[in-house]
């Protein structure tokens, strides 16, 4: 479904975008199997109307949005962002969607409030990676992700209902996901069912899988190597076919250093990779 | 089933379609666009499983020859073996090329850094060899270290099976599998292995 929205200039970028035909079928989406062409394949009935989506824990104004509220909670905007995948691919994507500091603001965050956790929509009736291990490559579901509340208050993070205009489709995270463009791919949770305020680190879901692979903040951070792969440099998938990508450096905080760089000062981002 | 030197021909015909129809039926799928937005991967691990699976083939005739008294199946074991090579081959080609894009320092200091690719690597020299030595030719000029070099395979698929448990995201019941079938196929060879005589 197309989208009312304004384009925010200041989150425009000049390089070529990844062709709409490839952000939707090459995704990342564990619920939906763990190949990279499965949830295309699996996604397409999920429900997404009705939706709840809530917003409580250390806040003085639990929020609860159905499907309708997604779209007009706050005005949508567009915004192009670069997607760093951890497994050193990248595209460029214009996402319709809303900062997610609006929404936080709107729950007012109590003085105990230290982080964010997200939890991704638990349905192993629809999601048939949550049925069998096999299939969703042995996460302890639900997904869950989180980030500091700096971080989720950065102007940057992003909460989309839309992608190229029109409403996200499935494999991409519909109805609501979050987008945080200087982590990793897997820190950008898709679905989102839970958003909880709270004073303790939350869990996230690659984090427990293997905590040495995968850290906390997962900042993208060309200095600080995969265990099995260089993060050094990236695949840029752009439009055209096999041989047309391009390998392009690795930019720390994925070139957005200058917004997030101050959220880490003093912290050792090769022991908080 | 009675195979004679008249049909051998036939059963190896055979036997080229079934290895060579996944490696059509793969260019299908990428040409046709169903092998996802970004078919790399995919073609990565299709091939490279595609090697690993054919490897096991390779190590399952001999013991069916003897089992089932197929003394013809055994002059099969060449042409598979070289199926597997040319899987492997597949497979760092398209590593090197569509993911590394050709950047050879990048493909140095990969195989250097990263355990699992250093054993992949290895194990790909061990199938160089072994198919550059297959050739009757060979076989004779090399005498009993022909023998020697070729027992190298079980040491290869070793390594293959780790490679593939070592390069998963998440989810290792289907690399276990495979290293258990691979050590499972090393050990019905374990007394020829050990005996002196038999080198």
């Amino acid at each position: 479904k197309p989208l009312d929205f304004s384009e925010n200039q200041a989150f425009k970028i000049s390089e070529q975008l990844t062709p709409e035909t490839k952000v939707t079928s090459h995704n990342n989406f564990y619920e939906f199997g763990t190949s990279k062409s499965n949830p295309i394949e699996n996604a397409q009935g999920l429900k997404v109307e009705p939706w709840t989506l809530t917003i409580d824990g250390e806040v003085d104004h639990p929020i609860t949005l159905n499907y309708d509220d997604l779209y007009k909670i706050v005005a949508l905007e567009e915004r192009t962002y670069r997607l760093r995948c951890v497994e050193a691919w990248s595209m460029v994507i214009p996402w319709v969607g809303f900062s997610l500091a609006d929404l936080i603001k709107k729950a007012a965050p109590n003085s105990k409030a230290r982080y964010v956790a997200f939890e991704t929509l638990y349905d192993p009736e629809q999601m048939p990676g949550q049925r069998n291990r096999f299939v969703g490559g042995g996460i302890n579901y639900p997904y869950v992700e989180g980030l500091t509340l700096a971080e989720a208050m950065n102007d940057l993070s992003f909460l989309a209902v839309g992608l190229y205009g029109k409403t996200l489709p499935p494999q991409n995270g519909a109805p609501i996901r979050l987008v945080v463009p200087w982590k990793y791919g897997f820190k950008s949770i898709k679905s989102v069912v839970k958003i909880r305020l709270t004073d303790k680190k939350p869990p996230t879901s690659w984090n427990l899988l293997a905590s040495h692979e995968y850290g906390f903040y997962a900042n993208v951070n060309p200095n600080v190597d995969h265990p099995r792969w260089s993060q050094a440099s990236e695949r840029r998938i752009g439009a055209g076919g096999l041989f047309s990508a391009k390998r392009i450096p690795t930019l720390p905080f994925n070139g957005y250093g200058e917004q997030v760089a101050n959220l880490y000062k003093g912290l050792d981002l090769r022991k908080n990779f | 089933m009675k195979v004679n030197r008249k049909h051998l021909p036939w059963v190896k015909a055979v036997f080229h379609l079934f290895a060579l129809a996944p490696i059509i039926y793969l260019f299908l799928l990428v040409f046709a666009d169903q092998a996802g937005g970004d078919p790399v991967q995919f073609i990565i691990h299709y091939t490279g499983i595609g090697a690993l699976n054919t490897l096991l083939l390779t190590l399952l005739i001999s013991p069916a020859a003897k089992k089932f008294k197929m003394s013809w199946l055994m002059q099969t074991r060449r042409l598979v073996g070289l199926y597997v090579f040319a899987y492997a081959t597949l497979h760092v080609a398209s590593y090197f090329s569509f993911d590394l894009l050709f950047e050879w320092s990048l493909l140095g200091e990969e195989v250097i850094k990263r355990p699992y690719i250093l054993v992949g690597a290895v194990a790909y020299l061990i199938l160089f060899a072994l198919s550059v030595t297959s050739f009757k030719k060979v076989m004779a000029k090399m005498g009993h270290n022909w023998q020697k070099l070729h027992n190298w395979v079980y040491f290869a698929v070793i390594l293959i099976s780790i490679h593939f448990y070592w390069s998963v995201k998440s989810e290792i019941i289907e690399p276990s599998i495979y290293i258990f079938i691979g050590l499972l196929l090393v050990g019905l060879r374990f007394k020829k292995l050990t005996s002196k005589k038999a080198r």
